[in-house]
């Protein structure tokens, strides 16, 4: 692989799209998981598919090329308006908005498919993810979103940490209103973001499975971010390399290894090498 | 002349949720000065933490005003001011991946204003404030894995961390021991000292009666609202309108306390 990574330009750019998603999805997932949200990742992928098949059916209809990322980006952004405007109106059953935006981005995403034919090849690649399919722009569009998120979590790390510790003690100090707002679609961004590589069916896998194992050894909120980069990583990069030598679409692999470095992690808990053990030991 | 700290104008709150309405607060009247430590009591149910609520913004009232500093609650911006000890801050600490070094720096975030970050003074005064309740050798430890009482001493540090200059507490001491609740109210009385504005909610009559300036009893009305000396000398069938059921104060050789 490391042969190809020099050869072909494609293996480059979806392996510098892999580490970054393998960044940028931890990182927001940690945020996702503990403000158990994790649903609401799967709904928004759901969505972007919508926007995706729209971008291929207008990219045909009007014999241009529109990169589906973007509509996938402007569909998921919506959706998070959406089910942040739903989950107002349902107070008490705030889970409600998942699945009514769920079915609307898949009816959407049936809808256009019917519309375009013949995109059944392309379509594999965004629901399980494709290594030859990341383009130059691809990369470009994900690198700028792998900006975006960072610089979100540098520059609001305190306020996210308090909105998702305590929400009525943010309210009080009158800070989770926009925060909660820009959180939406920064989830958005990464979830559009890590389509091209692990696919929309498992791109909320990515962003849960290494915070999951990540929490069974960890104590701190810091540490969690940390490990749960650092699993992610792991998984991408030997996602990507099982992916190539195997001919296996990267999401199945990807999502693989996460579950298998998630049941080590629990395996190594329970042997006992607690929470407490490691802080005490990271101190 | 000074404003008053707290002004609370004919308020009034009814919860209603789809079917159901449920009255929580009629027509409340009570103003708070700098510097005052009052004591908000009543039975379950009074509307007490309402109360809270409504003057920290948490809910909006349908009825009447408040105002802070003069400034009603819409134009008040000044939050890093206050120190708030909610009632269920204990229940929703389970399970979440912070230490309790994270848990207190949060206290700052309003003080500290956006796109800055937490530095070397920020960590003196975290150090300062868990030597202050006793909690330095948990700094580094899982939340989750706290025990009531030393979480209640957490959420207290938080409050107290940004030095504010109004404090609202919730029955802030519910599963603290005897040794820490003296300790509390100690640090309560040196604040007070530094004419920081006291609002507590609380059960514990006797130390009501011990330690603040003043008492408001509320159930659905604020029944009473006067000295302490005034509430001590309220007679039993007062007591008992407001409890709805026979109470007395007691006394015993060093301090006060209530029973039926
Ligand atoms: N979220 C809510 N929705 C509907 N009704 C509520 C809600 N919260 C409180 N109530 C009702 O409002 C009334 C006042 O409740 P509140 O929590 O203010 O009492 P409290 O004085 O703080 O009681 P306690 O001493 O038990 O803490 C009660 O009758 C309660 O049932
Ligand atoms: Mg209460």
């Amino acid at each position: 692989m490391i042969h190809a990574l020099l050869e072909y330009d494609f293996m480059r750019f979806s392996f510098l799209s892999g580490l970054i998603v393998g960044l940028i999805a931890p990182l927001i997932g940690t945020f996702i998981v503990i403000r158990r949200l994790s649903l609401i990742a799967d709904a928004l992928s759901h969505v972007t598919l919508g926007g995706i098949t729209f971008g291929v059916y207008i990219s045909s209809v009007m014999g241009t090329t529109i990169n589906p990322l973007i509509t996938g980006i402007m569909f998921s952004v919506a959706g998070a308006l959406g089910i942040e405007r739903l989950r107002t109106v349902y107070k008490h059953y705030q889970e409600l908005a998942i699945p009514i935006i769920m079915s609307l981005g898949i009816a959407l995403s049936v809808l256009f498919l019917s519309l375009a034919d013949g995109f059944n090849q392309d379509l594999f690649g965004y629901l399980f993810g494709s290594i030859s399919a990341v383009s130059i722009s691809d990369l470009i569009l994900i690198a700028v979103i792998g900006i975006v998120v960072l610089l979100f979590i540098y520059l609001f790390y305190k306020e996210m940490l308090l909105v998702s510790f305590d929400e009525e003690y943010a309210n009080v100090m009158n800070i989770s209103r926009w925060i909660h707002f820009m959180f939406i679609i920064v989830v958005a961004l990464v979830i559009s973001a890590s389509m091209r590589i692990v696919g929309i069916l498992l791109v909320s896998a990515l962003m849960t499975l290494p915070v999951a194992a990540a929490m069974r050894v960890t104590s701190s909120f810091r540490q969690l971010m940390i490990v749960s980069v650092i699993l992610g990583e792991a998984a991408v990069i030997a996602g990507l390399f099982l992916s190539f030598y195997l001919n296996i679409s990267p999401g199945g692999t990807i999502v693989l290894v996460s579950i298998l470095i998630l049941l080590v992690t629990i395996l190594l808990d329970r042997i006992g090498v607690s929470k407490n053990d490691t802080a005490t030991g990271s101190v | 002349m000074e404003h008053p700290i707290f002004e609370i104008k004919n308020l009034s709150y009814t919860y209603k949720d789809k079917m159901e309405t449920t009255p929580a607060l009629r027509d409340i009247n009570l103003k708070i000065d700098k510097g005052d430590f009052v004591a908000l009591v009543g039975p379950n149910g009074s509307g007490k933490t309402t109360l809270i609520k409504l003057i920290l913004g948490v809910i909006k009232p349908q009825n009447g005003e408040i105002l802070i500093n003069g400034k009603s609650l819409k134009n008040f911006d000044a939050w890093q001011e206050v120190g708030y000890v909610s009632q269920k801050s204990n229940s929703f600490s389970k399970g979440f991946p912070a230490t309790v070094r994270e848990v207190v720096l949060s206290g700052l975030t309003k003080e500290k204003g956006l796109l800055r970050r937490f530095g070397k003074k920020d960590r003196k005064k975290l150090d300062d404030v868990l030597e202050l309740l006793n909690i330095s050798g948990l700094k580094e430890k899982n939340i989750s894995l706290l025990s009531g009482g030393q979480t209640q001493r957490v959420f207290i540090a938080r409050a107290l961390i940004s030095d504010p200059s109004i404090l609202v507490l919730d029955e802030p001491t519910v599963g603290i021991d005897a040794r820490h609740v003296k300790e509390f109210y100690d640090v309560l009385l040196r604040l007070k000292e530094k004419s920081v504005t006291i609002l507590l909610v609380t059960h514990d009559i006797g130390v009501v009666v011990d330690h603040a300036d003043e008492v408001a009893c509320l159930n659905e009305h604020l029944h009473f609202h006067g000295t302490n000396q005034e509430f001590k000398n309220l007679g039993e069938a007062e007591l008992s309108k407001i409890y709805g059921f026979p109470l007395q104060l007691v006394s015993h050789d060093h301090e006060r306390e209530c029973c039926s």
